[in-house]
């Protein structure tokens, strides 16, 4: 369904984001000792790594997807997904040092949480040598699905598993207060919620756009 | 399972004919403890003595586990192609690598110690960490060693490739062997254990349901 050009969703992402970014410095938010203004994080960097993560879990399904059909569409998506999560990744990282120098006094502390999300970027990175070191298009998507699937995987189960067994700094984890304890009056889900939402449709439309320009030149390349 | 066993019987075997390549790893082990020795003598601080047990730990893994599928000439893989089917090659393959990273580790341990001293107040348990961990670190590099293999054959790209992953793995044995160390008990260690226990089988898991994929060309 299309309005005005543009698909529904992408209204939608426009719409979201555009409230998130309103709402989320015009808002009244608790005010916390240490925190501050800076809680306002919360719709940021804590909604884009949710969405780095539904992307990441977006390109294993398009992995498996390739490697059940063998169709090298799959295989784009798969890596415009990746593309667009390290972008995600990257604003997650800076906006969460940004945070961290304001709260812990430092931009980079040793903590489980973090160290998660940097082996995280580390695997995202190894998979992009991986792919720029194979010629062959079929082999590439084949071996690049195995390697994302395999590391993935178990990337996500220890950046699930590990921060809530040690002592952590970061909110939700060690003890520490997540930021729905302060959040009494449900007021900051109004704009959390949405914002997840938004920087997902994000995520979303890069992708696919990367997806469109690289199946049109894969195309021209055959002809 | 047979033909798991006796492909590991010919990793084995193949392993006692190159004896040069297993005396070379040999040397590797002592020679990077004894360069450690030399560097920072002895160490007084228990996370440093654990934390530096496992970086060499790690690179023994990398570099005795890296030529699993590396070593396989494109002839002699399409010979196996032909004849077992690649559930049983990558056990195989892991069951090789494993028992040779316990024995590894085993002389790694013992050297050690005796350069380095050893601090550890629960052996059992450091011998499950260490345990668990090996079969960690094997699985995980036999199988980016098949993926690595099938890219361009070239070994670096293994430790591109396999360090990312290995971090998960070396993070909760760090965590868990340092438990053993401090004589926590296993009402505090065993949590670490089951999440080894978990990855572990996770990583067989994904390897075992993943690998048919590499093995057809």
């Amino acid at each position: 369904m299309k309005l005005a050009g543009l698909q529904w969703w992408k209204w939608l992402c426009i719409i979201l984001l555009t409230y998130t970014a309103w709402q989320g410095f015009m808002i009244e938010v608790p005010r916390m000792a240490i925190l501050h203004e800076t809680i306002r994080n919360l719709f940021f960097h804590v909604t884009m790594w949710f969405s780095m993560i539904l992307l990441m879990i977006a390109s294993i399904v398009y992995g498996i997807r390739y490697l059940r059909t063998n169709l090298i569409e799959n295989d784009i998506k798969a890596s415009a997904c990746i593309h667009s999560g390290i972008f995600l990744g990257v604003l997650g990282l800076l906006t969460g040092s940004l945070w961290a120098k304001y709260t812990w006094g430092a931009w980079w502390v040793n903590d489980a949480k973090l160290n998660g999300a940097a082996a995280a970027m580390l695997v995202y990175s190894a998979y992009l040598i991986l792919r720029s070191s194979i010629d062959d298009e079929h082999k590439r998507a084949r071996l690049a699905a195995v390697y994302s699937i395999f590391a993935f995987t178990l990337m996500l189960a220890f950046i699930m598993i590990l921060p809530r067994m040690t002592d952590s700094l970061h909110p939700g984890n060690g003890g520490n207060p997540g930021f729905s304890n302060y959040d009494l009056d449900s007021k900051m889900r109004t704009v959390f919620y949405p914002a997840v939402i938004g920087w997902a449709l994000l995520g979303a439309w890069i992708s696919e756009l990367e997806v469109r320009i690289r199946i049109i030149a894969r195309q021209r390349e055959q002809q | 399972m047979a033909i798991v066993l006796t492909l590991a019987k010919k990793e084995f075997l193949l392993e006692w004919r190159q004896r040069s390549v297993t005396g070379g790893l040999l040397l590797y082990v002592i020679s990077t403890v004894f360069i450690c020795y030399l560097s920072i003598k002895k160490v007084v601080d228990l996370p440093t003595w654990n934390a530096l047990f496992w970086i060499i730990q790690t690179f023994i893994a990398m570099n005795s586990i890296a030529r699993s599928f590396l070593q396989e000439s494109k002839g002699r893989m399409l010979y196996y192609y032909t004849i077992v089917d690649a559930e049983s090659m990558i056990l195989s393959k892991m069951v090789y690598g494993v028992s040779l990273m316990v024995v590894l580790s085993i002389i790694h341990l013992s050297i050690y110690s005796l350069l380095m001293g050893n601090p550890v107040q629960d052996f059992t348990m450091f011998g499950v960490a260490a345990l668990l961990g090996s079969i960690g670190f094997s699985a995980v590099i036999t199988m980016v060693s098949a993926i690595a293999s099938k890219a361009s054959g070239n070994i670096g790209l293994v430790s591109i490739l396999g360090f990312p992953v290995l971090i998960p793995i070396l993070m909760s044995t760090i965590r868990f062997s340092k438990c053993a160390m401090d004589g926590l008990g296993w009402v505090v260690a065993q949590k670490f254990a089951w999440l080894l226990i978990g990855l572990n089988l996770l990583v067989v898991a994904l390897a075992y349901l993943l690998f048919p994929y590499l093995w057809r060309e």
